[in-house]
Order: C-alpha cells, then structure tokens, then sequence
C-alpha cells in the first residue's frame, strides 16, 4: 500500500450524516473497501474517519440512460473520474488539531466536520499508530486494520470496566475472538475471568473452523487458571483433568433459579408461582428435592390442594422439573460447595473455566447453573466492594463472567429478573462485569444493550441483530453497511468504550505456534511439552 | 517561421475579421493565430472563414459554362483574384506578454491593419498549457462543438503525445460542460476523427 495516497476531496457531509468525498478519477472504487480509514486534512485540524459506503456517480445522470462509447479507450479514459467518478461516504470519528495542546491531548471526538474540499488521503500505518497507541511488550492486541500492519491495542484493563459482548452469526469467529479477549485479560492481568464454557471450547483446547486442535486457557497459562468440570467423566474422556468437580445440592436452587427456565422448559405463567409456595410449604432449603421425590397423581393432587394450587398446574410443573433429576451433577447433599472453591480461586487470582462437558447442549442445565453460581458470586463481590467502600479497604479484583448464548440469560422478559441483567445494568459498581457472547443481540433486552461498554460483532445479516448490535452508536446508519459486509471469516468491527474509534480489524492469529509464541507463551510452550510427555505417559496405550 | 496570413479588418474585443493575403488560403478552422495591439499578442482562434466579392451585394457569375476547364477560369481572368477577398473570422481567447499567457479578454481589441499570423508548434504548446480558454469556446452560439473539436485537433500537432494532451484536454472540457455529457460525448468523437 502506497501511503498517504491522495484519494479525493471532501464535496458535501453532515456531522450527523457522515461526509462525501469524491474519488480523484486515478481511484478506483474497486480500490477502497468499506471499514478502511482515511484521513481528511481540514483547514486547521485533521480528521479520522471511516469508510462506510462506496458509491458511483455521475454528473449528469442523462449519462445512465444515453451511456458514452465506452469502446473507445479515448472517451473511456476522459470520462473516467470525469463525468464519471467514484464517491465514498466517511463517518469522520477523531479529530486532531495542528496546535501543541491539540497535539498533547491526542485524537478527540468530533464536534465539526472539514471544510469543503478538504483532502482526503488513505491513513498510513503512522497514523492508525497515533490513533490507537503503539503496542509495547506485554500488551495484547487484537488485530490489524483492514489492509495494514498495524496493531490494534485493545485495552483491557478498560474494557472490563464495563459489560461487553461479542456477536457474530454462528460459524464467523465469536469463540475464537471470545477467547482472544480472555486472553487478553489474563495476559494483562486486568480482571479474573469467570468462564462458563457451554460448548467446552475455552478451558483446555478448542477446535478451530478447520478442526484443528487449538489450545485453550490452561494450555497457555498452566497454573493461572483452574478447570471447573460438571461432568467430569466426559472431561476426563476428553483428556481433560479437571481441578475441581462441581456438584450442586438440591438445597442450592431457588425459586428464582426456576422461574429463570421458563422458557426453556415451557412453563406457564402460573407454574412460575407455584415454587415460591413449595419453598413456603417445605419450609427449608429443600424443597426441591422434596417436591421432586414426591410420587404419585394422589400425592401431586394433594399438595396442590395445600397449596392452593390447581392441580394440573402443579402435576406439569413436576412433569417438566423431573429434567432436573436426569442431571447427574445436581445432588441432594453436595461433597464441597462449588461456589465456596470457585471464589477460593477467584480471589487467588486463579482463573476459573467451567466446563459443562455433555450438559453444554442441555439449556436448562447451562442457565440453571450459571445463574445460580453467578447470584451467589455476584452477592459475595457486592458484599465486598461495599464492606471496601465502608471500611476503605481494598475492593475486589474485577471479575469478568463470560457466557454464551446471553440471549437466554438477558432477553426482554428475563433482565429483570435473572442476576445477569443486573449486572449488566449496574456496570462497574461491584467490579463485576459480563462478556456476553452471542449469535443473536436482538433477543437480548434493549436496555442491556445500551449498557455493553464495548462491542465486537462479527459478520451479522439479519437487519433486526444488526439494529440491535448498533444500539447507542452514533453513525449507526453508516456502520450497518459495515457490519453486513464484513468477511465471515477472521474480520470483525469493534467499537465502544475501549477503543477510541470503530474499527474493522483482521483478527490476530491464534492456532498456530507463531501465534502462541507472539502471545508471549514461550515458558508455556515449554511447560506444554512436559505436560503433553505427562499426558501421554497417562493416557497411553 | 512566423508565418503571415492576413490583416485585421473588423475588430471587437471577442473576436476579428482578417482579410488573408492570398485568396482562398485562410488559416485552418480552429488554429490558433496571433496579432499584435501594441505589447500585447493577442491570441484568436479561427472560427471560420469565407470568400466573396469585394463589393457587397455584387455576386460573382459562374464562368465555367461550356468546355472550359476549372483550372483555366482563374488563368483567363487574372481579375478575378482582384475583384473577391477570403475573409476569416477568429474569436479572441486571450493575450500574452513577454512570454506569459492570459487565458482571458485583451484589455483593447486589435488594431484594424494589423497583421495576423500563425503560431508555431513551441508557441501552441505553451498557449495551450492551460486550457481555461475552452471555456470561451463552449459558450459560442454557432457551431460549438465543431469548432472546440477543431482546435483540439489543431493544438494537438504541437505535442509530441498528442493522445496523453487529448486527454488531458477532454477530462478539462468534461468538467466544464459536466451536466451534458451527451455533447462532452459528441465532441470526443469529433476530436478522435
């Protein structure tokens, strides 16, 4: 790529709208591709903007019905970038004044647009460089621009300030970014991660588009993160050992917990109700587990008169919570409590991957129990931060929670209720935040949305995901163009809180040895061979 | 070799009327030409040229009835070169002054009597460095687009590229006349030819 090459000049804009430029008539339209940055030299400050749509014109639209001999290399080569030309439309971000205070203060928001014919020039490497920092060692990065070199920091210690997501329509990267994210927290030592790893992609390996093996968090980071197994004979199958084996008593669950899967297990509005009245009725923790073992239409039909319930109500509410008795992790007495060693671990500093082994592909197992730890987590961090706030000790480590399939946990009927809602709405207060990874944003609540600091999306075409991907951004008209055009593989727009400007990156590698070497995982490496001889040793044949 | 093709006749600041030396031998449509107002080349391009009979509403008889050759009718009637004068017509489209050009109006039209003159290849070429002076041709009423085609063609012999100057001419006429791409479309042709 020629740098600064000149591209043409500003014709018309809007600070609402975006600004036309006018390619010069040596441009292709072909050239330029939407997500790529130009700069725009104004009178008295430089803007940076991106590219969001490509368009071609003419300036006498006759021109479309009564075409030029095109055949004749003469009139074709006048015309062009004559009569004819290219224009793309900029959504300008940051600007940058050419004064010593402008110059300390770096790139800022844009309240104006350039001056009519402006120049606008292809942004080289340098100035990408001056908008989101150099990467110095031990910083992570998470991808190039569009067509360049350089590295794209994305600041975690930032990002996890703030709820996030990353979208994408399934099979366009979201694990692999979800787990370059993580990683990049973990490298930076920015949040402890909490992970719920529903399809087990993230805790010891993953697999990759092409089916290759890819490591996952322990693999690279060892003794920093602890693996969390629900079903601990699948993860074993795997290869996988796991720290801890989660088991969950009966007496855990809660009414809350229930009305959570709703959805998921098709209860009524009226069998919603019904567990608040068991757990009164039971009168103790358990009540589930009583519930469960009672037997009999007899039985069913007599509680339900205790309770004051109809009885068809109570007999599908136990029909449907049977499920839960076909999930093996789910005891009446548990070993240990798994919350108590999750947050052993997390206040270590160790961070913490919950593997759901076979139970991933069960929904109502992976919100039941993501819901359940996170409530007892999430009250245990708030009942820190506040002791912090009143004592003046110090708070807590931030906590990333990371789950999949968000839409289950955050849709418009459940962010009221579950624990995930509010935590997505009260941000940072208790140093907690999610990292909702999701095919689907328009099945999460609007106002959850609004509250995600950052957002990486991968490919999305379905306009409603889109809209709802957008929500908040300014120029969100401009950036559709960019999200659905996005390439299904390795590409993904970013933008939001942690970064300075909306940018479609190429994601960084990850899979190959380069990549876990640029990772900085050089004594992991090591450590990687000793403990593949170790697993082979135990493992062989 | 400067090259003298008439005197000025009828003068306005847009355009002249020269009367050529030699009948029948106006310069091409569309060249350019020179004359002098005092410091001032004044530089024109020919936009047409006619002949007729020296006294006005005294039209020539055709003489060339019976067996007689075309050639001949001139060697029999010396007169005739006497009696009729090849008049061109060429519109002012700027001026120069020691060497540095105007493309606008002179501030005085030419002298009546002065001589006009041809323009070399070298002198063409740097006239024609700028182009703004089409602008005063696409504005004429009559026969436009024949008449900038012409002088494209004509300045175009000055260059040792003539397509690269083409075509730096064409993108120059196609911004001037941007909302009518169909006779920026036809004058290319005309050019081409």
């Amino acid at each position: 790529m020629t740098e600064d090459r000149k591209l043409g000049f500003v014709i018309s804009g809007a600070l609402t709208k975006g600004i036309d430029v006018r390619l010069d008539g040596d441009i292709s339209v072909e050239d330029l591709a939407v997500g790529r940055y130009v700069t725009i030299e104004g009178h008295k400050r430089r803007f940076f903007g991106m590219v969001t749509d490509v368009t071609l014109d003419a300036s006498d639209q006759r021109i479309m019905s009564a075409p030029p001999d095109v055949s004749d290399p003469f009139i074709a080569e006048v015309i062009n970038g004559t009569s004819t030309f290219g224009r793309v439309h900029v959504l300008p971000t940051l600007t940058i004044g050419d004064d010593a205070v402008s110059l300390v203060e770096g790139p800022q928001p844009v309240k104006t647009v350039p001056s009519h014919f402006s120049v606008v020039r292809e942004a080289s490497e340098k100035d990408i460089g001056s908008v989101f920092g150099s990467v110095t060692e031990g910083q992570f990065y998470i991808g190039t621009p569009l067509d360049m070199e350089t590295k794209v920091r994305l600041d975690t210690a930032k990002l996890v300030t703030r709820s996030n997501g990353i979208f994408g329509k399934s099979g366009t990267g979201k694990t692999f970014l979800a787990r370059l994210v993580l990683i990049g927290i973990l490298q930076e030592g920015s949040a402890i991660n909490l992970i719920f790893d529903m399809h087990n992609e993230y805790g010891w390996k993953g697999t990759s588009e092409d089916n290759r093996e890819i490591k996952g968090l322990k693999q690279l980071f060892g003794s920093k993160v602890a693996i969390f197994a629900l079903d601990a004979e699948n993860a074993r199958k795997r290869k996988v050992s796991p720290d801890y084996e989660v088991e969950i008593g009966y007496d855990e669950i809660e009414p809350d917990d229930i009305a959570l899967l709703r959805e998921t297990l098709g209860l009524t509005d009226a069998a919603i109700g019904v567990p608040y009245r068991l757990a009164r009725y039971f009168k103790g923790r358990r009540w589930l587990e009583e519930f469960l073992t009672i037997e009999g239409k007899d039985a069913l039909s007599e509680l339900a008169e205790s309770l004051g319930e109809h009885e068809a109500t109570v007999a599908a509410l136990h029909r449907r919570l049977s499920i839960l008795r076909r999930m093996p992790f789910l005891v009446s007495e548990a070993k240990g409590s798994a919350i108590d060693s999750i947050l052993g671990y997390l206040e270590r500093g160790i961070h913490v991957v919950l593997d759901f082994g076979r139970y991933g592909d069960n929904t109502a197992a992976y919100i039941l129990v993501a819901n359940l730890l996170t409530r007892r987590i999430h009250a245990m961090y708030r009942e820190r931060t506040e002791r912090a706030l009143a004592e003046g000790g110090a708070k807590p480590k931030p906590l990333v929670i990371t789950i999949e399939e968000a839409h289950k946990f955050l849709s418009h009927e459940l962010a009221g209720q579950t624990i995930f809602g509010t935590i997505a709405r009260e941000m940072r207060k208790y140093n907690v935040t999610l990292l909702v990874v999701d095919q689907r944003p328009s099945g999460i609540d609007e106002e959850v949305m609004s509250q995600l600091g950052t957002k990486i999306t991968c490919l999305l075409d379905n306009e409603r995901d889109i809209e709802s991907a957008l929500t908040g951004m300014s120029g969100k008209g401009e950036l559709k163009a960019v999200l659905s055009k996005l390439d299904s593989r390795q590409q993904a727009l970013i933008f939001g809180h942690a970064v300075p400007m909306p940018v479609v990156i190429k994601t960084r590698d990850y899979g190959t040895a380069q990549s876990y070497k640029e990772l900085g995982f050089r004594e992991a490496l090591g450590r990687k061979k000793d403990s593949d001889k170790d697993l082979k040793d135990l493992f062989a044949e | 070799m400067l090259l003298k093709l008439g005197e000025v006749v009828e003068s306005s600041t847009e355009k002249f009327v020269a009367e050529c030396d030699k009948l029948h031998c106006p310069p091409s449509f569309g060249s350019l030409v020179r004359t002098r107002e005092g410091n001032i080349d004044i530089y024109a391009v020919v936009s047409g040229a006619s002949t007729a009979s020296i006294e006005a509403g005294r039209r020539p008889i055709a003489r060339g009835r019976g067996d007689v050759n075309e050639e001949d009718i001139y060697l029999s009637n010396p007169q005739l070169e006497k009696l009729m004068r090849t008049e061109f017509t060429a519109l002012v489209v700027g001026h120069g002054d020691s060497g540095k050009f105007s493309q606008y109006m002179p501030p005085r039209p030419a002298r009546i009597h002065s001589f006009v003159y041809s323009c070399e290849p070298d002198e063409i070429a740097m006239f024609n460095q700028s182009l703004a002076y089409l602008s005063m041709l696409v504005d004429v009423p009559e026969r436009s687009n024949e008449l900038i085609a012409a002088t494209l063609r004509n300045a175009a012999v000055a260059y040792s590229e003539p397509r690269e100057f083409l075509v730096r001419a064409g993108k120059e006429l196609a911004l001037m006349i941007a909302g009518d791409t169909n006779r920026l479309h036809i004058i290319l042709k005309k050019v081409k030819a």
